[in-house]
């Protein structure tokens, strides 16, 4: 079968002393900098590429995936431990993995992201064997029209995540709509929201307002608060997860995984809708419905599969056609290019190695992944226990470095500075920025699609609906505002009964 | 007195240009790209950097500096100082970017000393798999036949695919509609997916697409046929006489460079234009870099004066603004 003659090429690539060893280097360098909040994988890849010329393109290249899905896992450790999501993806894994850190659940929120992700991987490594091809012809199918309705789907689903006051979360979406319209309007070239600043041409980006909002604006309301630290973080429990634990996340890394699969294939935005569609179901079907947000770990196991799982599909239109998905995949690109090989559609039969080896390195580096991160949980959990006079400056610091790397642009850091002191008034006010992250997200792409639709089809709006793709998710995005608002509806009308 | 300090300060500053031209460079020479890393322009940034760090004995870094449409890292290297340490590596938008922003904050000609062009990235006329024309020819028959039906993307206000096509409809007086991307990956994915008709973008975004077989291609859009390309006919032999875009690509200094230093960058310029590996990376990429008689800053003055004039009456009557 070729799938085997392949994919033992593949491992026979990965298997060479030097390849083992810049994976290696890969993941570790990755999950350093996704645990150092703020720095990224698109600024290491980019300061990076200069070192990849002087390495076989095989290798360069695992070394660069290796830090692209490392730095998946180390992002979702600082998201648990200090509330900093560094990537659009672990905003949710900080919902309830934050939660548990403060209940002293730290070890078992950081085992059960590590074991999700692993599992995830290992899926995802298989399916892009098997499938890449196929799946990168199922993603063209997407137009504007279908990415449109699954942004619909992808909002609608989200309702869920609110808790608390239902106003104050449609006050958030709006707000983060209108940050997310900052910027030139890519139709008309008009710039919004500007000021006539050119830092602010191309829109905020979304590490400053995460780490702004979540980050710093926590950090602000922890120094208030010092004095009840010793009741916030209670005594540290057993660092894995018990028999039952494990029971509890087994379905929802199953569902996370399915979903992140799914959904990271398509380009832009499917990494994104991966994590926050895996929470929001969890938290519509578990059985601990009222532990959500406080400290579910489910809402920390099935997220964090979905992270990964998407983190490796998004590599298949990379991969299989040349198309770059995001950010990271761009420079994989550029990084291909220095290396002389053309990106594109040949690959695949042109570089078997190199496909391949990629493929297979993937697994062993989420191998390696777990290996150095589940015995590495008690050394993460204490740093919680570092005195506040030295873990908030130093978090600061790397905030700053993070967010100045991003494009050398210390404009960025003045506007962290600012998204801070937002932060923390929104936590005064009780409102919640997760919804404004997601309608500063999925804002500016669901206009952007939807114009893009409309001009291709010069202004006729049914092609929404009769398109059948988008008309499916239209129809799912409708049945799920009815499951998740006919409850409340009824509630409500019970409440005015009462009275 | 007064006058004896300003002369005294003033043979301090020549002295100090003149020791700078000297040992230039005695520390690391940083190119800013004005774009995202991993783009086309910060692929041939890279290459070159490594190739001239070679003949200057000195790290030449990339650094990107992105943002609206490349004027945030051009601006921010017309105020950098003019030791020839900062550098900017720009594309044809240096040309454009006057017309485009009404309130630009340098002038890239007063602001800049030229180092000498890089390189003349073609571009190529595509389409979907499965559109109809087969020539450029037909493409320009069909296309004028079904104004109101066809699509043309491009990568966004500014951008090279955007003059192209603005350029083609000026050219065939017929007014398409426009299809704007942010960048080329998501329109190529488009034109890949058949949900958009054509476009016209660089080599350096088409060729592995064209020879994967996964787009049509038509024509080149230079004066001259690309070597990696071979099939392709020029936009000027199929119809379009006169048609010509490229995207040129270019090094500056800021203003107040030493002209010693200029000369010592484009001798390095030059030396990185004959590396092997630069040309063979180039011609994976469907270029070439120039004939090093154009990579002079003389060569580039004029270049950039005459795209300039191109340009600009184009925008204008377009009627098109980035800000």
């Amino acid at each position: 079968m070729d799938l085997i003659a392949n994919l033992g090429m593949g491992f026979d690539t990965a298997f060479t002393l030097t390849n083992l060893f810049y994976c290696l280097i890969g993941v570790f360098l990755g999950t350093a900098i996704g645990v150092l909040p703020g720095l990224g994988p698109t600024a290491t890849i980019a300061m990076l590429l200069p070192v990849t010329f002087n390495l076989p393109p095989v290798a360069s290249l695992i070394m660069l995936a290796g830090i692209y899905y490392g730095s998946q896992y180390g992002g979702s450790t600082t998201a648990i431990l200090v509330n900093l999501p560094g990537e659009a993806a672990s905003v949710v894994t900080s919902l309830d993995g934050y939660q548990m850190a403060r209940n002293g659940q730290a070890g078992k929120a950081l085992a059960a992201a590590a074991i999700g992700s692993f599992f995830a991987g290992t899926v995802s490594t298989v399916l892009i064997a098997l499938f890449a091809p196929p799946l990168a012809d199922i993603a063209l199918k997407f137009g504007p029209a279908e990415y449109f309705s699954l942004m619909v789907l992808g909002l609608v689903v989200a309702v869920v995540l609110a808790h608390g006051s239902l106003l104050h979360a449609i006050g958030m979406v709006i707000l983060g709509l209108l940050f997310g319209l900052i910027g030139t309007d890519v139709n008309s070239g008009v710039a919004r929201f500007t000021f006539d600043t050119p830092q602010l041409a191309d829109g905020v980006s979304f590490v400053v307002i995460a780490m702004g909002m979540f980050g710093l604006g926590e950090i602000i309301s922890n120094i208030e608060h010092e004095s009840t630290r010793s009741v916030m973080v209670k005594k540290i429990e057993g660092l894995m997860p018990t028999k039952e634990d494990l029971k509890r996340i087994a379905a929802p890394i199953l569902r996370g995984t399915a979903l992140g699969s799914a959904l990271g294939i398509l380009p832009g935005s499917g990494n994104i809708l991966g994590a926050f569609a895996a929470y929001s179901l969890e938290k519509k079907i578990s059985k601990h419905k009222d532990q959500f947000g406080k400290g579910a770990i489910e809402g920390v196991a099935a997220p964090e599969s979905a992270n990964n799982a998407g983190a490796q599909t998004s590599f298949i239109p990379m991969l299989t056609l040349g198309i770059p998905s995001n950010p990271v995949m761009a420079l994989m690109i550029g990084a291909m290019i220095l290396q002389g090989i053309q990106p594109g559609p040949s690959v695949i039969t042109e570089q078997p190695q190199l496909f391949w080896g990629i493929i297979a390195s993937m697994w062993i580096g989420n191998l390696f992944l777990i290996i150095l991160n589940l015995p590495m949980i008690g050394l993460w959990v204490r740093m919680i226990l570092v005195p506040y006079p030295l873990l908030f400056p130093a978090i600061l610091a790397f905030c700053c470095i993070g967010v100045f790397s991003l494009n050398n642009s210390d404009f960025d850091v003045y506007l962290i500075a600012i998204s801070g002191v937002l932060g923390y008034i929104f936590s005064k006010l009780k409102c919640e920025p997760a919804p404004l992250l997601l309608g500063f997200i999925l804002g500016p792409l669901m206009e952007e699609y939807m114009r893009r639709a409309l001009v291709l089809s010069r202004g006729d709006a049914t092609v929404f609906i009769t398109r059948p793709i988008s008309a499916t998710m239209l129809t799912l995005s409708a049945i799920a505002l009815v499951v998740v608002l006919a409850p409340a509806v009824r509630k409500q009308r019970d409440i005015a009964l009462q009275e | 007195m007064k006058l004896k300090h300003v002369l005294l300060a003033f043979a301090a500053i020549v002295g100090a240009s003149l020791s700078q031209a000297d040992d230039f460079p005695n520390k690391p020479v940083t190119v800013v790209v004005p774009f995202a890393a991993g783009g086309p322009t910060d692929t041939v940034a890279r290459l070159v950097a490594q190739a001239m760090s070679v003949n200057l004995k000195q790290t030449v870094l990339v650094e990107n500096v992105g943002g609206a449409g490349g004027t945030v890292g051009a601006g921010r290297v017309a105020r950098a100082p003019g030791d020839g340490y900062t550098l900017l590596l720009h594309h044809i938008g240096h040309s454009t970017a006057p017309s485009l922003y009404r309130k630009l904050s340098y002038d890239p000609v007063a602001d800049f000393e030229p180092i000498g062009l890089i390189t003349d990235v073609p571009m190529t006329f595509v389409a979907r798999r499965d559109f109809q024309p087969k020539t450029m020819q037909e493409l320009i028959a069909y296309v004028k036949a079904n104004k109101d039906k066809v699509t043309y993307a491009n990568a966004g206000i500014g951008s090279a695919s955007h003059l192209c096509g603005m350029l083609f409809m000026t050219s065939i007086q017929t007014d398409l509609t426009t299809v704007p991307y942010k960048g080329t990956a998501p329109a190529m994915n488009d034109l890949l997916g058949s949900q958009v008709d054509f476009m016209c973008d660089q080599t350096t975004n088409t060729t592995s697409q064209i020879k994967g077989g996964k787009i049509k291609a038509y024509a080149v859009t230079t004066k001259t046929k690309v070597p990696s390309l071979p099939s392709l006919p020029t936009v000027d032999s199929t119809g379009l006489p006169g048609f010509e875009v490229a995207v040129w690509h270019g090094l500056y200094a800021p203003k107040g460079t030493p002209a010693a230093v200029v000369d010592r960058l484009a001798k390095a310029l030059q030396a990185a234009l004959q590396d092997p590996t630069v040309k063979q990376r180039f011609a994976d990429l469907g270029t070439e870099p120039v004939a090093l008689n154009r990579a002079t800053p003389e060569a580039l003055r004029s270049h950039l004066r005459h795209e300039i004039d191109k340009w600009s009456p184009i925008i204008k009557q377009a009627g098109i603004y980035a800000d």
